[in-house]
């Protein structure tokens, strides 16, 4: 087994809404390895997000803090760190791409300039030399004659170009983690395989550590190595990708998986849809956070939240579908479902 | 769909364009167009649903509107009932638009913030009916109740509703004066998956009750297969190919749709399928390549493709394509894929 890089344990990241404490990720766990790649999934609102920024501190200047639970990177804790000691490590050894690659670039600095400055900051490089090395990056991630387009600004590239440039500065510093917040969503999906297809040819050869953030079943099953499936600032679901395509368990990932239309002609009938919409994080229901939403809901869901069941060697699930004696008395629903070929992935 | 198609027109596009005009100096001087539609022809029959894709900036919006005259055209026609839409007078126009609906990409940027739900539903009544405020007001609580939204809740405004529940209202509104033809412009693409398949329901639903025609435009390629009966396949203003959802799907014959389908990631990691992945990106529709527009991303393109623009024409029975050396043969997708990889 590689070496655990990053390890998240049991930590809720929140905000203060109306003198309230609203946890927007709750307890959650998970493991990052080095050279792979870890995809947390889930729809809007599910605390995909702000588990990203809660890694890289960055949540302390969106107004809110890590509650409780800790973070280790290279074994040491990131929430004991002040903010001084974490500018030196964002950037240099944690990179994050962010959605939207037109807003994420300064308008009035050239591109290359932009790439060089981390160079400066974090290596101490001269202008020169730092300069030089971001064409070397530009030239890595794939832009035509970089030594030309290290002298435009954003606006004279492409979204897919934005992109690379965002990537390249994420890279310079050669950081042991990468996590790409829905670094595709705003890309079309040609250019959205060209660039799924750089982040993975470029952790091959750096060996780099990945978190990528996503909505897209698809996406997750291309690039990943273990699955996080999130809701509504809970893990629902967590395995290796094998495991969770191959048995999808909670109710809530059988359902985003049966809702992707048009992997197969449509027979007539209607799609699969998960009923209601996802709560909002100040308005949790009791119990399970998913049962209202739930078609297997029994009356243990509703008062009780339930704790991971094991699945397999390696995959597990927050369902009391799973709990050991329900387990005996009856196939879950879900499962049988998927067995039953309703399941189509 | 396995539905029965019917082999009425209902709208036929003639050689549509818009050209936007790129204006420079102080006199504003023309000095070039942004060809974003480019001489489209295409007919749309009654009750089905033709899907558009395309990336962005393939001019698939543009259409849409340009078919409602939302936007005019710079050229072309627009045939619906016997008439040209781009020829009409603004009253004859005016009646006209109770036929012809469009649903916005945006629930929250196409619904007016300080209006309620109730007045945003019954606007289309106001204004083109002569109905009285309590016979609105009964159309709007049928209309909510159709495409399911919880009618006592319509004297509250937009912000009170989550996305799906806006794209619904939407919906309920440009079904409101029972048109015949909706324009549904990225009508899902701003919604999460599982409130996503809700809507899909919902449009799929709603064509088979009050018998519609919908064009559904769309960059989501699955969405698209699910939903349409035929696709037009949109490149740099252009048809690229056109063909029964099906048929196309499996059968790609113009290199980009095969492109295209070969990106769409797949829920399944056992499938390490081989991509056919495109070099660089979209050109400038204002300065798009010679002779046929995708050959500098082709990677089959040869010399008549840089010198000879390929017309639309019929490939296979009922297939169009515009592609002088189109995917027709078994076996000719493969190479293509083989010679992206080699």
């Amino acid at each position: 087994m590689a070496r655990k890089i990053l390890e998240v344990n049991e930590m809720s990241a929140g905000f203060l809404v109306n003198k309230e404490i609203v946890k927007a990720t709750d307890r959650i766990s998970f493991n990052v390895e080095e050279g792979k790649t870890l995809c947390i999934v889930g729809e809007s609102g599910s605390g995909k997000s702000v588990t990203s920024l809660a890694i890289m501190r960055l949540i302390d200047y969106a107004g809110g803090a890590i509650l409780e639970g800790d973070i280790t990177f290279n074994g040491a804790s990131l929430p004991a760190k002040d903010q001084d000691e974490m500018r030196r490590i964002r950037g240099n050894q944690i990179a994050m791409i962010f959605q939207d690659p037109m807003s994420a670039l300064n308008p009035v600095f050239t591109v290359g300039d932009q790439i060089a400055e981390s160079l400066r900051l974090h290596q101490n490089k001269s202008d020169k030399d730092a300069m030089k090395e971001a064409v070397e990056l530009l030239r890595q991630v794939g832009i035509p004659s970089p030594e030309v387009r290290a002298k435009q600004y954003p606006h004279e590239l492409s979204g897919g170009m934005c992109q690379r440039v965002v990537i390249a500065i994420a890279l310079a510093c050669r950081p042991q983690l990468l996590i790409a917040d829905e670094p595709t969503t705003a890309l079309d999906v040609t250019v959205q395989a060209q660039i799924l297809d750089l982040l993975q040819s470029l952790q091959k050869e750096t060996g780099m550590a990945i978190i990528l953030i996503t909505h897209d079943m698809g996406v997750a099953a291309e690039v990943a190595d273990r699955i996080v499936v999130m809701y509504a600032g809970g893990i629902m679901e967590e395995g290796s990708v094998e495991e969770i395509f191959a048995k999808p368990s909670h109710p809530y990932t059988v359902g985003l998986l049966k809702s992707i239309p048009g992997f197969e002609a449509n027979d007539g009938n209607e799609l699969y849809t998960i009923k209601g919409t996802i709560p909002r994080i100040n308005q949790l229901p009791t119990g399970c956070r998913f049962h209202p939403r739930c078609e297997h809901a029994m009356d243990i869901c509703r008062n009780q939240e339930p704790g991971f069941f094991q699945l397999g060697q390696d995959h597990k699930a927050a369902c009391w579908l799973f709990e050991e004696h329900a387990a005996e008395s009856k196939v879950s629903p879900a499962r049988a479902a998927i067995e039953h070929g309703e399941v189509r992935v | 769909m396995s539905k029965q198609l019917s082999n009425e027109t209902l709208i036929e596009i003639k050689h549509i364009k818009k050209y936007f005009p790129i204006k420079k100096g102080l006199l504003s001087r023309v000095v070039g167009q942004v060809k974003a539609v480019d001489d489209i022809s295409l007919e749309i029959k009654k009750g089905e649903t033709f899907g558009l894709v395309g990336e962005s900036g393939c001019g698939k919006s543009t259409l849409g509107r340009v078919i409602l005259r939302l936007q005019s055209a710079t050229d072309g026609e627009v045939i619906y009932n016997g008439q040209n839409i781009h020829a009409l007078g603004s009253s004859k126009l005016r009646d006209l638009r109770q036929d012809l609906q469009i649903i916005f990409q945006d629930p929250f940027g196409s619904l007016n913030p300080r209006f309620l739900v109730s007045d945003i539903i019954g606007e289309p009544l106001k204004v083109h009916t002569n109905m009285t405020a309590a016979q609105i007001d009964a159309r709007v609580v049928e209309l909510m109740e159709l495409v399911g939204l919880d009618a006592s809740r319509r004297n509250r405004y937009p912000h009170e509703f989550s996305g799906g529940q806006r794209q619904r209202v939407g919906i309920a509104r440009s079904i409101a004066l029972n048109p015949k033809f909706i324009v549904a412009d990225e009508a899902v693409s701003a919604l999460d998956v599982s409130v996503q398949s809700q809507v899909l329901n919902l449009l799929a639903r709603l064509q088979k009750e009050l018998g519609l025609t919908f064009l559904f435009i769309a960059h989501g390629l699955n969405v698209v297969r699910h939903i349409s009966d035929r696709v037009g396949v949109m490149y740099l203003g252009k048809l690229a190919e056109v063909g029964p959802t099906e048929e196309l799907y499996n059968k790609p014959l113009h290199p980009y749709t095969a492109a295209l389908l070969s990106s769409i990631p797949r829920p399944n990691p056992a499938l390490k399928r081989e991509r056919i992945i495109l070099k660089g990106d979209v050109p400038s529709p204002a300065n798009p390549p010679s002779g046929c527009r995708f050959h500098p991303r082709c990677p089959m393109a040869q010399d008549r493709c840089k010198a000879e623009e390929p017309l639309l024409a019929e490939a296979l029975p009922g297939r169009q394509v515009a592609c002088h050396f189109p995917l027709v043969e078994d076996g000719a997708l493969e190479r293509l894929a083989a010679r992206t990889l080699g």
